[in-house]
């Protein structure tokens, strides 16, 4: 498999299946694992980043769940790449900070990546399309089952999984659902769900995870405790939640719909109008526009327009994608020129 | 009767109030009573939605006020003082080193310091699942004989995923 393979293919999560897609994104799950008897990366000598990097990557070789996988050498990416990488949320933005000794594996699908010499050694990431948290759960379970044959982690019976940081010890579980909700912004109730969500231990982030803000109504929830708790436990707690948000974001929307149907549809049609003429568009600008034609899709508004190709708008149009799109590297003024060209052109179907 | 906000159509809602043990009568119309009720489904339906489930898992406090300070190393070099200019640990053994400052601060982030999850597969094949067993069911006994109660309950949890895995 070839890296530019993947632009031209749909990662899975995108896909805009599995239960509940119209308002559910995408599930991850998140494992944290170091191996025993070195240092965490960011205090380790250079030789043992060396050691820990071949390490991890002899066992991920030989695991018969990632038989067809993509292995990358972080530090021989042109930065476009890596860039490209982390707006697929392949990696994190941290992981190429320091890009030294740091690896990273795709399977082919585009659902199992593991990134090594991460802030610990080994993160295992499933990503799914819709709320599938628990078949996130299996997966990663799985490989991190097989690859804990082959190497030593760290462990202790006490503290569980120990991890460069304390916040992830013990399962070293994250937990993440990105969700689309709308309707809960428009009403404004999107603060007390910030507030009730810290208060159980939950945390609400942007598009991007830790650090980046929402945009265009993208939120995604996922668990700070990850010590004391069985997995199982941690992901049915973030089920529930993500259920009740659910059932909260689809009742606003109907209340929206018998009350203030009109106000929405010109919302949602002035955004389509934008999109559909723009000469020149931020990428910003496009997710919160985007936001809302997926949201009139949602409710039959609009039509002519999949969620699948709304899907992958959101990621088409973002900077590294759209420069590969283009084989070549462009400044951010001719960005926005070239994605407003691309959406004005993914969206001739709709009506 | 008229209603208490529009002041012209008949009320045929009558609301009671209990709000800090005072009570409220409200005599409404219907219109007026389905508006009311939908700005106090706005107000309170979500908030009383999840707090139902805030008592499932442990608050999580913000502050982190670990003013211990030691002259201990851990055998990679690393003092507690640079764990707090950091915020990462350097190796896996200093969880052990700095058992006394790390087990407060893991309490405060998690609510816990005990693990109760999923063991590595390589623990227990060295150790062989059925070692693993009998140790566990040796600890757990003496936990029971010295009436630490929270550390049997920790043993039996992992007793009885360890002897689920069996199973299977």
């Amino acid at each position: 498999m070839e890296l530019d393979n993947l632009l031209h293919g749909k990662s899975e999560w995108l896909k805009g299946t599995g239960p509940k897609s119209d308002i559910v994104i995408s599930s991850r799950i998140r494992l944290a694992r170091n191996l025993e008897g070195f240092p965490f990366f960011n205090w380790a000598k250079p030789k043992e980043k060396e050691d820990t990097l071949k390490l991890v990557r002899d066992a991920i070789e030989k695991s018969k769940f990632l038989k067809k996988s993509l292995f990358l050498n972080i530090k021989d990416l042109p930065e476009i790449d890596r860039q490209f990488l982390v707006e697929r949320h392949l990696m994190s933005p941290e992981h190429v900070i320091d890009l030294e000794y740091k690896g990273l594996v795709v399977e082919d699908k585009e659902i199992a990546s593991i990134m090594i010499n991460e802030e610990d050694h080994i993160r295992i990431q499933v990503l799914q399309s819709g709320f599938n948290v628990i078949e996130a759960w299996r997966m990663s379970d799985a490989i991190d089952t097989d690859l804990s044959k082959k190497i030593p982690y760290a462990f202790s019976t006490k503290w569980g999984y120990l991890t460069a940081c304390p916040t992830n010890t013990g399962t070293g579980l994250r937990a993440s659902v990105m969700l689309h909700l709308p309707a809960l912004i428009i009403t404004n109730q999107i603060g007390k769900v910030f507030q009730a969500i810290s208060k159980l231990g939950l945390t609400m982030r942007g598009f991007y995870g830790e650090g980046t803000e929402a945009t265009g109504n993208f939120f995604q929830i996922s668990n700070q405790v990850t010590l004391g708790r069985s997995e199982s436990d941690l992901i049915d707690k973030i089920g529930s939640i993500v259920d009740k948000l659910v059932k909260r974001e689809e009742s606003t929307r109907n209340i929206l719909m018998a009350k203030q149907k009109d106000e929405l549809a010109d919302k949602i049609w002035r955004a389509y109008g934008t999109l559909k003429t723009a000469r020149i568009i931020t990428s910003t600008e496009t997710i919160k526009l985007l936001s809302f034609i997926r949201l009139g899709v949602d409710l039959g508004i609009v039509s002519g327009i999949d969620r699948t190709g709304l899907n992958e708008l959101l990621i088409l149009t973002q900077p590294a994608h759209l420069q590969k799109l283009e084989n070549k590297l462009l400044t951010p003024d001719q960005r926005d020129y070239k994605r407003a060209d691309l959406v004005r052109e993914k969206l001739k179907g709709g009506t | 009767m008229q209603c208490d906000i529009c002041h012209t159509r008949e009320a045929t809602v009558h609301l009671t109030e209990i709000i800090n043990n005072k009570v409220t009568k409200l005599h409404l119309c219907e219109q007026c009573a389905r508006e009311k009720s939908q700005e106090m489904e706005e107000h309170f339906g979500l908030a009383d939605l999840l707090s139902g489930l805030a008592d499932l898992v442990p608050v999580v406090e913000k502050d982190e006020k670990i003013t211990a300070e030691t002259g201990i190393k851990c055998a990679c070099g690393f003092t507690f003082n640079s764990f707090r200019k950091m915020g990462r640990l350097g190796c896996p053994k200093c969880y052990e080193t700095f058992k006394e400052q790390l087990s407060p601060l893991l309490r405060k982030i998690h609510g816990s310091d005990r693990h109760t999850g999923k063991l590595p597969m390589k623990k227990e094949a060295i150790r062989g699942k059925g070692a693993l067993l009998s140790d566990l069911k040796t600890k757990l006994e003496k936990a029971i004989k010295l009436e630490e109660f929270e550390e049997a309950a920790r043993l039996r949890d992992q007793l009885k995923a360890l002897e689920r895995k069996k199973k299977k």
